[in-house]
């Protein structure tokens, strides 16, 4: 069984202009949804106290909106989390009030309003946690997008490095820009969906580019067009199958995982899927914008030509 | 050719043996149990507590699953929840206090597993339910504190010293002594440098005024934080250990912040209350003598601050702290000698001797101990003091019910605090919630391989089962190795658990694409296999690199749950590395790479139009794969293809198995050339037609 079935190379590279508008079109209308919109940052980010009640009957979210509000906790948001049973209330920081003891007082008003409430989960985390995990996760990600351009750039070239970097950063941008149009929770969890996404999606660009290395080597009469189109064309299966697998997995967490991981799953496969995309045509077509050629590589790669993955 | 040494498989074999015996700990869950364990470190538990547990349930004829002495705390092992907290309570009244009795979970791996050290993961707070905080100390406060303990100190040694002074003030991070001229500023700070050597002094000249600034110096302060901290930690110990939790984790995280954790506790309420009680507790005295009434008007002596007793009456205290709580070092409830309830307070050394002192010179007066949270201070009791005390042991009584005398006791107890802290972050999960967390991450990994299992075992056929085994292995391996790391299980890692199985995946699909690649450039079998898995070595390694990037940088940056993932991300690469290259390989050489392999077995390969570099009976004959002398069958006699063609008509178009001669009929309709077209549009196709081989029907 085989998927693809090319007889020809596909001419990728001939229309990496139509690639190039449609990139720079998700790319600046995600930036424009990011900046009109802004992100919906969890509290994990923004602080705040989050309490996960369930109830035994399906819960009049209006009822506890006005108990809530007769007792004076005024801000906080009531809504269904999951199933009709469980309750989601958000409070935001409040400077006054010791925010540890915000949580229980709002449970001892519940319980009192309705005996069966159960507690299923209380985050709270207070304002400087919250702007040192905003910071932490942007140094991660620049971290990161520094590691792979260095990594890329000793394995195989700056422009390789480079393209790599953006190609993958176009795949963060537009998953962020999805969360700020849909006002998706943005969470620690999300973040961690984001950075595994920009080192998985990188996978992709390293597989092409490993074949257009060997393409150089091997194809000497070649054009570079004809060489990135023909390890496009080959990996083409390869990818496929590869994100097709690990979409499956994050389609059982979609499933299965609860509400915890939906929103990780969720980053996920945006991320998965215009990995497929970008790994074609944007990191690709970059190292030709760039410029690259026979010699970047061959002339780098004649002596340790052979074996030289097994030596890394 | 595809050839292994001995070692090399038995690098294999011994790391699976490993995987599943430090894996299988994991499966045999978790049992109720109550552990025992002496409050105090001078305390042991031994065979004689052992002995009196036994006794204790033989009595109330509860059931134990059993009952064994584990590092310095007994643990009795139940067979459902309810006899556990039946049994708790039952220990409780029983062994008094002088030992928590915590609930627990015990593993029921067998003895054998656990004298090997293969324990089940640790499972984090939000698999199985409990409360973290992070707590961090308010320096400013415990600053200020101690700006005014100098304060009063320096006062002291002035007027001992006899060297005449203005006044001193508290201003900021500063104390201000004010002096009327510069002979007596220098005598004073002469004699305070020698007298406080965490001070520093300078001199400043404001109008007529000669000042001495005093500051608290920075290494000094450095000090009293670190110090402030690990005092904490320790109430923070005293305090967890009142609530009766088996595994608390209380460690310091940076320079002023206490992370807590607490597995297990289902009322956070209490958790919270005791926890959050930042409580200090200062020893001060009680002035009976000012106007009382005038106060209460609004009219507050200097040097005095009015303050109401717990459910009585308003009084005047002087602000001069006598003793903290640091001081004590242990409080009990009791009985006095008229059968009263009271309360026992033991002082450490220091706190002995200055409160020696205080007795001594305040006989007949009032003392008040009062409990500071959060700014607000509270007297716990104000008793007078009757006769000088020394050595130490305290009595408090009079006007005191049981309840009460328990409950100062454990504010005195606990109330030791060196500096005020604050819950700065805060995860509870509800025990209900974090069962269903378990199911739902062990549901998301299942499914997700399941269904790569089926489609990576359709796609690539006999290499497609060798992935999936690889895959398989990978998992056992990544989780056995959690294991040995006693890493802790949270939901996100139990995500990147599910996402391991999704990326590892990606290894062993470029390694059958390189194969098929290489079929399809002409290389005879064990070649492709080969230079398969060598060239795509190359790649696999790349690729994981760059996610090791990303996750080491998760780890490093990521707090939490967020680390847990990285954890789980990280190590998933290495095993997956291993097992899709080394292990798969492994198996592949195990299988092949001992005889002649006309074929490899790796699903229909197709080609390209025009490109004949593969002879055609190569992807003809890949059908049968395992043995070759079928390939002739199946190749060479166009008839036999036929009749595998027309069993699958038949399949598809439901007919009832028993029609065999239906079947030699509908073979005989079709014509010579038709018979052509279909083996071609078999060949094409190339569903899984092994399976239906002509004589299975």
């Amino acid at each position: 069984m085989e998927i693809f079935r090319f007889n020809r190379d596909i001419p990728f590279m001939r229309w990496r202009r139509v690639g190039a508008v449609i990139s720079i079109t998700t790319f600046i209308l995600a930036i424009f949804f990011i900046v009109t919109k802004g992100l919906n940052l969890g509290i994990d980010f923004t602080g705040g106290t989050i309490l996960e009640v369930n109830y035994r009957q399906a819960a009049d979210l209006e009822k506890i909106r006005t108990v809530l509000t007769g007792k004076g906790v005024t801000d906080a948001s009531v809504q269904n989390f999951g199933t009709s049973r469980d309750v989601l209330i958000r409070l935001p920081v409040k400077p006054e009030v010791s925010s540890a003891q915000l949580s229980e007082d709002v449970l001892e008003i519940l319980r009192e309003a309705d005996s069966s409430v159960e507690m299923r989960r209380v985050e709270f985390v207070g304002p400087q946690v919250g702007e040192e995990l905003l910071e932490n996760g942007a140094l991660a990600l620049l971290f990161v997008s520094i590691g792979i351009v260095i990594y890329l750039a000793i394995r195989f070239e700056w422009k390789f490095g480079i393209a790599g970097m953006i190609a993958n950063l176009h795949d963060v941008i537009i998953i962020v820009g999805f969360f700020a149009f849909f006002q998706w929770e943005f969470s620690l969890t999300v973040l961690a969906a984001v950075l595994a996404i920009l080192g998985y999606s990188v996978n992709e660009s390293v597989v092409i580019f490993d074949r257009i290395r060997e393409n150089f080597r091997k194809l000497r009469k070649a054009s570079v067009t004809q060489v990135i189109d023909n390890a496009i064309t080959q990996t083409m299966s390869r990818t496929v199958i590869t994100h097709g697998s690990t979409q499956m997995v994050v389609i059982a967490m979609l499933l299965f995982g609860g509400e915890v991981l939906y929103y990780f799953s969720l980053a996920l496969t945006i991320g998965i899927l215009f990995g497929i995309y970008s790994s074609i045509m944007v990191g690709s077509s970059i190292i030709m914008l760039l410029g690259v050629k026979r010699e970047d590589l061959v002339a780098l790669e004649k002596k340790p030509l052979e074996n030289d993955g097994a030596v890394v | 050719m595809n050839r292994y040494a001995l070692w090399q498989y038995l690098i294999i074999a011994v790391s699976i043996v490993l995987g599943l015996l430090y894996t299988l700990p994991n499966f045999y869950g978790e049992s109720p149990a109550v552990q025992i364990s002496p409050l105090r470190a001078s305390l042991n538990a031994d065979t004689a507590l052992l002995k009196q547990v036994e006794e204790t349930l033989t009595q109330a004829n509860i059931k134990a699953e059993g009952i064994f002495l584990e590092g310095n705390s007994v643990k009795v092992r139940f067979t459902d929840t309810d006899t556990q907290i039946k049994a708790k309570d039952l220990f409780e009244s029983a062994l008094g206090k002088d030992y928590i009795t915590a609930l627990n979970l015990l593993p029921n791996s067998p003895q054998w597993l656990t004298s090997l050290g293969a324990l089940p993961m640790y499972l984090g707070l939000d698999l199985r339910g409990g409360v973290h905080f992070m707590l961090e100390v308010d320096m400013q406060g415990a600053l200020d504190k101690s700006l005014e303990r100098y304060s009063s100190d320096v006062r002291t040694t002035l007027r001992g010293k006899k060297i005449p002074y203005a006044g001193i003030e508290k201003l900021n991070k500063k104390l201000i002594l004010k002096f009327r001229d510069a002979e007596s500023r220098t005598q004073a700070e002469t004699e305070l440098k020698s007298n406080y050597p965490d001070l520093g002094f300078v001199q400043e000249q404001v109008g007529e005024r000669f000042d001495l600034v005093a500051t608290i110096k920075q290494e000094a302060m450095l000090r009293m934080q670190d110090s402030a901290v690990m005092q904490n930690i320790t109430t923070l110990r005293n305090r967890v250990n009142e609530l009766g939790v088996a595994e608390p984790i209380i460690q310091k995280a940076g320079k002023d912040r206490v992370i807590v954790q607490l597995p297990g506790v289902q009322d956070t309420a209490k958790a919270k209350d005791i926890l959050g009680r930042t409580a200090t507790l200062e020893i001060r005295m009680v002035d009976d003598e000012r106007d009382l009434d005038a106060a209460m008007r609004g009219q507050v002596p200097a040097g005095l601050e009015l303050y109401e007793e717990r459910g009585g009456s308003p009084l005047l205290v002087k602000k001069q702290v006598l003793l903290t709580g640091e001081h004590i070092t242990d409080a009990q409830p009791g009985f006095d000698k008229d059968n009263q309830p009271a309360v026992h307070i033991n002082l450490d050394n220091g706190g002995s001797r200055i409160f020696k002192q205080l007795t001594r010179d305040n006989v007949g007066k009032r003392m008040a101990i009062l409990l500071i949270e959060k700014n607000q201070a509270e007297v716990i009791t104000a008793p007078v003091i009757r006769e000088e005390i020394g050595g130490g042991r305290v009595q408090i009584s009079g006007r005191m019910t049981n309840t009460e005398a328990r409950d100062v006791a454990l504010l005195l107890r606990s109330g030791a605090l060196a500096a005020p802290m604050d819950i700065i972050e805060e995860r509870t999960v509800g025990p209900s919630l974090g069962a269903e967390n378990i199911s739902r991450g062990f549901n998301s990994t299942l499914y997700g391989f399941l269904a790569v299992a089926i489609f990576v075992a359709a796609y690539y056929a006999a290499f497609g089962v060798i992935s999936v085994i690889a895959l398989a292995l990978n998992l056992l391996l990544l989780v056995g190795l959690l294991s040995i790391m006693q890493a802790t299980l949270t939901l996100p890692g139990m995500a990147a658990l599910a996402l391991t199985v999704g990326m590892a995946i990606d290894a062993n699909v470029l390694i059958n694409e390189r194969i098929r690649d290489e079929l399809r450039t002409g290389a005879s079998p064990q070649q492709a296999i080969q230079s398969g898995y060598e060239r795509a070595l190359g790649t696999i390694l790349d690729s994981n690199i760059t996610t090791l990037i990303a996750g080491i940088a998760l780890f490093a940056f990521g707090s939490g749950p967020v680390k847990g993932f990285a954890v789980v991300l990280c190590l998933g690469i290495l095993t997956s590395v291993f097992t899709a290259t080394f292990v798969s390989r492994g198996i592949v050489n195990l299988m092949y790479g001992n005889r002649r392999l006309d074929t490899v077995p790796i699903g229909k390969i197709w080609l390209p139009k025009g490109n004949d570099k593969v002879p055609d009976t190569f992807d003809a004959s890949d059908e049968q794969p395992i043995e070759p002398k079928r390939r002739e069958l199946a190749v060479a006699n166009e008839p036999e293809a036929t009749i595998e063609q027309s069993v699958e008509q038949v399949v598809v178009s439901n007919d009832p198995p028993h029609s065999q001669g239906e079947i030699a009929v509908e073979t005989a309709t079709i014509k010579p050339d038709s018979i052509a077209r279909n083996t071609s549009a078999s060949r094409s196709k190339g569903k899984n037609k092994r399976k239906k081989s002509p004589n299975v029907t």
